[in-house]
């Protein structure tokens, strides 16, 4: 690894004292020069012969060949899918496709050390994130739902319950085990067969995912996985066979495979982008509102569909706060992704890089102010400092657009009335923040938030039995929780 | 100053100081990942002497001797009496009692003499019996005094009585430093422990200070980042530079890391010296010298190679 660990932002560091560069050995990962796609149990190799290279975004260095989907590959993998349905999977009693799913969970977390390292490699997030909490995430995602395989009638009282056959799921790069698991985990607890296609920058952890499927024995077929991008993706949703769609990723895409599934009445989970509000009322506790800033949006580099990437914050602690909160970001450590004291790591692709910087520097024309951090960068590899915007408009770009990466922009509102309309003021709706010692506040604020989801006086926590997703253009349908069980089911009632 | 309330302005004179309030959950979260940083092995060294730089050796016992405490100021001068690389400590501390034989023994040292002071360790008898104690301790020799809160009137909800106590408690002190023990194992939450940091600091203490190690609850990482806190805040109000000590339960080198972590990450480098941060603390010290062995040795040796007192 090419990477210094930059400006090592303790300033510990000027008394002589170090962190420990401590990085994650990657002896545990073995990963293979190649990768074919894995269909009715095995690893074949692409009717079309093509494939992609998959990079390490902290160096630029290739780690492996992955194989690029045709549709004619997508077709077998659907065709896979459908017979698998029906041979097993549509027959076979919940508690033994719980059994399947508590299997696949354990083998994650005895084997998260090597996920977790490997999901570093390939996405960039620093190792803390994906050894803290995409791994456990993604193995409580299995076992929650292998809960509910077996008591799918007491989730739905009353209703003539059916999978719904075939699932497409299509996922996005900024979480990609975890979105796996999310996608997965509740279509095989419900009955379904899955085709799924991970991010064309991050396979990795999905191809190392049907390691274990195969390792637990899952009929063949069950969960197929087909890499590759754009024409794979739409292979997936244009597919007459498939008989309901999920899709985590941008709204620009999810749109277009909303005007695809709506033509054949398909049933679709669409979770797509956001720009969260993150309120701070005057009253707050004001120091661990800083960090609950910190890890709103620059969790996973800002790459988190649910960043709070909007602060706003009350007139009255405006300048304080905003002086604290520079203060604080000058200790960011940003570096190798593999360094366990490393809170940021690289950008996912250049094409992120960007739009990150394309979309900071309209920010800079309309008239923001730009802090950065004293922080020194790699050289090799893709990186972008945190940034905070302030002197930022409601009709600034910067304010409206997502930017997906470690980009705050800052706000001031006077009332709480105010911070309500500005918060509510975005085509989006997937979560918001809030942060106020009074009760009453927070219940006020949140009845009136348009958001999926709303922390308050804290932010980024997730747990399986708690539904996730948006309103607008967040996108629609539920995941986690009885609301997201209920989309894998025919007559759940609930939105599907 | 006047004393710092959110919503009640009293006391002396000056502007008023804020207190914001604090969230446990993310406090904690805060300390417990602060605790996961690593310290590069050619820096353990440089770690391990700045605690014993910062450790107020202390002996605070009904059955302490003369001949005890002359032991202590000699460990506390010369921690290891084989390694002159090893520094001394920041100070020992005793009881007013003891103070004039810790001053002979740490004549011509660096090491300074703390005495506690003032009722310790309830701090419950008449303000003036109290001031009477603290200046006794200062004509012995004294550098600086370590005081409690008076909880009692700061529990319930006489602030102005604690914080006019620690101004008195303060006057008496005259050139000796004042340390004041918040006892936070005794207040219950960290709000209160944010109010009685920021009370203390606004009423003149040189050091706000977690325990007197004669309760079970004494410092925790979590505590001391809450009081942290309070410190950068109440410098960002104020532009005073309050030191900060932890004292009680600290008995391995790694623990005593995990402090450094908190208050360079939360404080900065300026308040990683002896003049800004103290670990009070017995079994600390052995612990450390200990790691030292290992580093130069590579292997571990017992507790009979370093000396009980």
């Amino acid at each position: 690894m090419a990477n210094s660990n930059s400006k090592d932002g303790s300033d510990l560091e000027d008394f002589g004292i170090e962190y420990a560069s401590a990085i994650e050995s990657t002896s545990l990962v073995t990963i293979k020069d190649k990768y074919g796609l894995f269909i009715d149990g095995e690893f074949v190799s692409s009717s079309s012969g093509k494939s992609f290279e998959t990079l390490d975004p902290s160096t630029e260095n290739s780690l492996s060949v992955v194989t690029e989907a045709s549709s004619e590959d997508v077709d077998r993998a659907v065709r896979a899918a459908r017979a698998s349905y029906e041979k097993y999977w549509k027959k076979m009693p919940g508690t033994d496709r719980a059994r399947y799913l508590f299997r696949i969970a354990r083998h994650l977390q005895e084997r998260a050390r090597e996920f977790a390292v490997l999901e570093t490699l390939d996405g960039g997030k620093p190792i803390k994130e994906s050894r803290d909490v995409d791994l456990p995430l993604a193995a409580a995602h299995f076992f929650y739902h292998a809960g509910w395989a077996d008591k799918l009638e007491y989730a739905f009282p009353q209703r003539k319950l059916e999978p719904h056959g075939v699932v497409g799921q299509i996922i996005p790069w900024n979480f990609p085990l975890l979105m796996a698991a999310w996608k997965l985990a509740p279509a095989l607890a419900c009955g379904n067969t899955v085709v799924l296609k991970p991010a064309e920058t991050t396979p990795l952890t999905a191809l190392l995912l049907a390691e274990v499927i195969r390792d637990v024995d899952l009929p063949p077929g069950v969960i197929n996985i087909v890499t590759g991008a754009g024409a794979t993706g739409s292979a997936i949703v244009e597919h007459p066979e498939v008989n309901k769609l999920a899709f985590t990723g941008s709204t620009e895409v999810g749109k277009l495979i909303q005007r695809s599934a709506v033509k054949r009445n398909l049933p679709l989970t669409l979770e797509l982008g956001g720009k969260a509000p993150h309120v701070i009322f005057e009253d707050a506790a004001l120091d661990q509102a800083i960090e609950g800033v910190i890890n709103g949006i620059f969790f996973n580099q800002g790459h988190v569909c649910c960043a709070g990437s909007r602060l706003l914050v009350q007139e009255s602690i405006a300048d304080n706060f905003i002086d604290r909160l520079q203060k604080r970001i000058e200790l960011l450590r940003v570096g190798n992704p593999l360094d366990k004291n490393t809170d940021i790591g690289a950008i996912n692709s250049k094409a992120q890089l960007e739009r990150i910087d394309q979309l900071v520097k309209a920010g800079i024309e309309e008239g923001a102010e730009v802090f950065k951090p004293s922080c020194s960068l790699p050289e090799n590899g893709y990186w972008y400092p945190p940034t905070v915007l302030t002197g930022v408009q409601q009709s600034h770009r910067v304010a409206r657009e997502e930017i997906f990466g470690p980009v705050l922009v800052v706000q001031t509102f006077r009332t709480p009335e105010e911070a309500l309309e500005k918060a509510n003021n975005t085509p989006y709706g997937l979560s918001a923040g809030i942060w106020t010692e009074k009760g009453s506040l927070i219940h006020w604020m949140a009845e009136r938030l348009r958001a999926g989801v709303i922390w308050a006086n804290t932010f980024n926590k997730f747990d399986p039995a708690s539904p996730f997703g948006g309103y607008k253009e967040s996108g629609f349908g539920r995941e986690g929780g009885m609301q997201g069980l209920g989309a894998y089911l025919k007559n759940s009632g609930g939105r599907s | 100053m006047k004393m710092p309330t959110s919503n009640i302005t009293f006391g002396k004179t000056g502007s008023s100081i804020k207190v914001i309030p604090v969230d446990e959950v993310s406090l904690e979260a805060r300390a417990a990942s602060l605790a996961t940083r690593s310290i590069k092995t050619s820096s353990k060294k440089a770690a391990l002497h700045l605690t014993i730089r910062c450790i107020d050796l202390t002996t605070l016992e009904g059955a302490d001797t003369p001949e005890k405490v002359a032991s202590l100021c000699q460990k506390a001068k010369r921690p290891d009496p084989s390694n002159h690389d090893v520094p001394s400590v920041a100070a020992v501390c005793v009881y007013p009692e003891m103070v004039h034989h810790a001053v002979e023994a740490t004549r011509n040292s660096k090491v300074k003499v703390a005495s506690v002071a003032g009722a310790f360790p309830s701090g419950l008898s008449t303000i003036e019996a109290r001031t009477a104690d603290i200046s006794d301790a200062v004509k012995r020799g004294a550098d600086e005094i370590d005081i409690v809160l008076n909880r009692s009137a700061f529990l319930s909800g006489d602030e102005q009585r604690a914080f006019e106590e620690i101004v008195a408690s303060k006057d008496a002190c005259g050139e000796a430093h004042l340390k004041v023990i918040l006892e936070v194992g005794e207040l219950g939450s960290y709000d209160k422990i944010r109010q009685a940091s920021m009370l203390a600091m606004a009423a003149g203490a040189d050091f706000i200070k977690t325990s007197t190690g004669k309760i079970p609850q004494a410092s925790s990482l979590p505590r001391v980042l809450c009081m942290a806190e309070a410190v950068r805040d109440f410098a960002y109000q104020t532009n005073i530079s309050v030191g900060i000590k932890a004292a009680g339960g600290i008995r391995t080198a790694k623990q005593a890391w995990h402090y450094l972590v908190v208050i360079g990450e939360t404080l900065g480098s300026e308040w990683l010296n002896p003049e800004m941060f103290r670990i009070g603390a017995s079994g600390l010290l052995n612990d450390v010298l200990l790691q030292l062995n290992r580093l130069d040795s590579g292997s571990y040796s017992g507790p009979d190679y370093v000396t009980v007192d």
